[in-house]
């Protein structure tokens, strides 16, 4: 395994983005795309080469993946013992994760090329296309947890710059700041975490802190000692991490961004929003795995419930959209809701097998694939209707033949349907919540149900329905538009067959699971219930769903308007942060603060307008105030001894 | 005949050195504020003899400081007298009150 081959992938998409960025308007206006895709596709070869060699050579020894650190380096030192590095973690998890991450970039990379063909800012988009993308791994293969939010914050800061890159139309401005200050407001939470957990273990790095905190001994006993409103320290310092991971992996009431979100670029959303950097909350909960698994018994339940929940709230909300891509982002949503209650189903005898954990990555890497696909399908979809509506859309499965085929693949995948992707993924998830929490099972399998409705109520609508004149082009893209489909939909159908559990488990052990068919009926049927009833209503044109909505009356009006969480928010904001903390800090601000500094200057003027007098310009009494001052000094001088002082 | 004493000189020096302290507060004449001046660093050069003269007349730190205050006196009387004709050829006059523009 090279250390110069690995730091190349992070570092050729950011070769990418000083190019583009720096020369880009002078020497690369039209050839931006050709540069961005050639580095992204160099890096993705050392990706898949690295990853391989790992997974089937290097890595596995005595039956167990290494965690190796190829390269480390001290980055900033405040003093013997106190020193932030940065470095690189080699372990199943971070090649899975740099495959998917360069793999999916890829893809978005050369389907820009035409999408955002004759852009104005095209060599920008590409540049920071690569800065994301360089984040991105570097977040991934961090190896201490301040790196990783160094690379967190990266990835924020690229998501805001593409989200509002249509920045004329004031909606993706609202929307970039909107995404911004969410997950700020979340990372505030995870750089307390941080300095919690740092503090009590003494490290940052994630191996030692991970080994400090699962081994008995002085840290984990003082860490579980101290407690702080009924909570020990660790508990909250866990918590705080989460509150982070939460902020960027969307999950419940911190979801509100990326709905939002949809107003940047379509690529993007497939790249940004749904594959990479909404998984990274995700992944961090799986970086520190062992320590939610090992002593955070009664907060592992909690991140189960947030998960649960937030997989059942975003698939109900998805039922109701008509943006496409919005349908597309509420699954996104429900989606890592899956993947985070996963990461929660801890057995309690923590020696066996975890397959919650294995199952979460599972997902992570299937369900990538497929939203990306899925994504990048309504790109296309939108960039042959120029329209975001469903209403607009509707029988275009003989005018786009490819686009239909690959979105099929995705839209079954996604519903759970044997053979594909989401089917193994998804079975092994319910899996792990039936044998640990069956209420968790339950919700899930409703959630099921739910994905495969919504998903092909999309499907139906955009591609059956009712058949809409006015779409005069002849061609339904070229072959960069079509090309990454194509592959996409033939990851989606080969991904379900790895054999996931012999790479990734809690443990990096591997292991062997086998499929239950008797189990996956349940999941199966649901999944093809969604699937006909969404035909039923939406297939041809018809006043089914009217009608439904109608019945439902609040709740269907209630889902439309997604819960009112935005108002939630925005009433949260308005009336507590702005009317109850904000204007009484600056009324102290503006009254006591900046009147202390006042006073000081009037009360200058006030003294000086009543001694400029003594500057009369009089040559003489300059001269009798000197004569007086004399007196004065010699008569203290003279009388400094006298016995009455 | 009285010899005279120490006294009777340090009185002559204090009469002259507050005759110059009036001088120079109740002139408005500029010539006349710069003879008070002389007045008083010639009634400083008195005490400064006569203390030498009759505490310790061995040694002679007390002419010398004299002869010192002789050179600055003059140096000063050129200065001022420098000072008093700019004055008068700004504002036709060498009456210190007319010069009263360095205020607030």
């Amino acid at each position: 395994m090279n250390t110069t081959n690995i730091l190349l992938i992070p570092l050729l998409p950011l070769l990418s983005f000083v190019l583009l960025g720096l020369f880009g308007k002078s020497f690369f206006k039209t050839k931006a795309g050709l540069v961005g895709c050639s580095l992204m596709l160099v890096s993705f070869i050392i990706a898949v080469v690295t990853a391989s060699s790992y997974f089937f050579s290097t890595g596995l020894q005595n039956g167990q993946y290494q965690q190796l650190k190829p390269f480390l380096m001290p980055w900033l030192k405040f003093a013997n013992g106190l020193v932030i590095e940065m470095g690189l973690l080699i372990d199943p998890l971070s090649m899975i994760m740099i495959f998917v991450v360069t793999f999916i970039s890829l893809m978005v990379h050369i389907f820009s090329l035409s999408y955002m063909k004759g852009e104005e800012r095209f060599h920008v988009y590409y540049a920071f296309l690569g800065l994301f993308t360089f984040s991105m791994l570097g977040l991934v293969l961090s190896s201490n947890i301040f790196q990783i939010y160094i690379f967190w914050e990266l990835v924020g800061v690229s998501s805001f710059l593409l989200i509002g890159f249509f920045y004329q139309k004031s909606s993706a401005l609202a929307a970039a700041k909107k995404a911004f200050i969410v997950t700020r407001f979340a990372d505030l939470g995870f750089l307390i975490g941080i300095l919690l957990l740092s503090a009590q273990a003494g490290t940052l790095d994630f191996l030692e802190l991970i080994s400090k905190f699962t081994t008995p001994g002085d840290t984990l006993s003082s860490a579980l000692g101290t407690t702080f409103l009924g909570f020990s320290l660790l508990s909250w310092g866990l918590a705080l991490v989460f509150m982070g991971a939460a902020g960027k992996s969307a999950m419940f009431p911190l979801h509100i961004w990326l709905p939002d979100a949809m107003e940047g670029p379509t690529p993007v959303s497939a790249l940004i929003h749904a594959a990479t950097m909404v998984v990274a909350g995700v992944f961090l909960v799986a970086r520190l795995y062992p320590v939610y698994a090992f002593s955070g018994a009664g907060f592992v339940h909690f991140i189960d419930d947030i998960g649960a929940f937030t997989a059942l709230f975003a698939a109900v909300i998805a039922c109701t959209q008509t943006d496409i891509k919005r349908v597309l982002a509420y699954s996104t949503i429900s989606q890592i809701g899956f993947m985070m209650f996963a990461l929660g189903q801890v057995p309690a005898d923590l020696g066996a097998v975890h397959l919650g954990y294995t199952a979460s990555i599972f997902h992570l890497f299937t369900h990538a694939i497929f939203k990306a696909l899925l994504f990048l399908g309504a790109g296309a979809v939108i960039h042959y209707v120029h329209s975001n509506e469903m209403k607009d859309m509707g029988g275009l499965r003989k005018k786009m033949p490819v686009t239909h085929a690959m979105f099929l693949l995705a839209c079954l995948a996604i519903a759970g349907v044997p053979p594909f992707a989401g089917f193994f993924s998804k079975e092994e998830i319910l899996l792990a919540a039936w044998e640990n929490n069956p209420t968790i099972f339950w919700m899930a399998l409703i959630t099921s149900g739910l994905t495969a409705f919504y998903m092909f109520r999309l499907y139906f609508s955009i591609f059956w329905n009712k058949e809409h004149d006015g779409h005069h082009h002849e061609k339904e893209g070229d072959i960069f538009l079509l090309a990454p489909l194509v592959i996409l939909g033939i990851g989606t159908v080969v991904a379900g067959f790895v054999p996931f559990s012999h790479l990734v488990s809690s443990d990096r052990k591997p292991f062997e699971t086998e499929l239950h068919l008797q189990f996956s009926i349940a999941p199966v049927a649901v999944g093809l219930i969604g699937i006909l009833l969404a035909s039923w209503m939406y297939r041809k044109h018809s006043a089914i769903p009217e009608n439904l909505a109608r019945n439902m009356g609040g709740f269907y009006k209630a889902a439309k308007n997604k819960f009112y969480i935005d108002e939630v928010w925005l009433g949260f904001t308005k009336g507590v942060l702005f009317n109850l903390i904000a204007k009484p800090a600056a009324w102290v601000d503006r009254n006591i603060v900046d009147g202390m500094v006042k006073a000081t200057g009037s009360g200058m003027e006030w003294i000086s307008y009543r001694i400029k007098g003594l500057q009369s310009g009089k040559v003489q009494q300059y001269g009798l105030f000197f004569l007086f001052g004399i007196i004065i000094i010699v008569s203290v001088y003279l009388f400094k001894n006298v016995p009455w002082r | 005949m009285m010899e005279p004493g120490l006294y009777h000189l340090l009185v002559i020096g204090a009469v002259l050195f507050f005759t110059g302290i009036y001088g120079f507060f109740t002139r408005r004449n500029m010539i006349s504020m710069l003879m008070s001046i002389e007045l008083m660093l010639n009634s400083v050069n008195i005490n400064f003899i006569a203390f030498n003269k009759y505490l310790w007349p061995d040694t002679l730190g007390g002419t010398f400081f004299t002869v010192f205050v002789i050179a600055i006196a003059a140096a000063e009387a050129a200065v001022a007298l420098a000072i008093i004709i700019n004055l008068y050829r700004s504002h036709s006059s060498i009456n210190v009150e007319v010069a009263e523009e360095m205020k607030f």
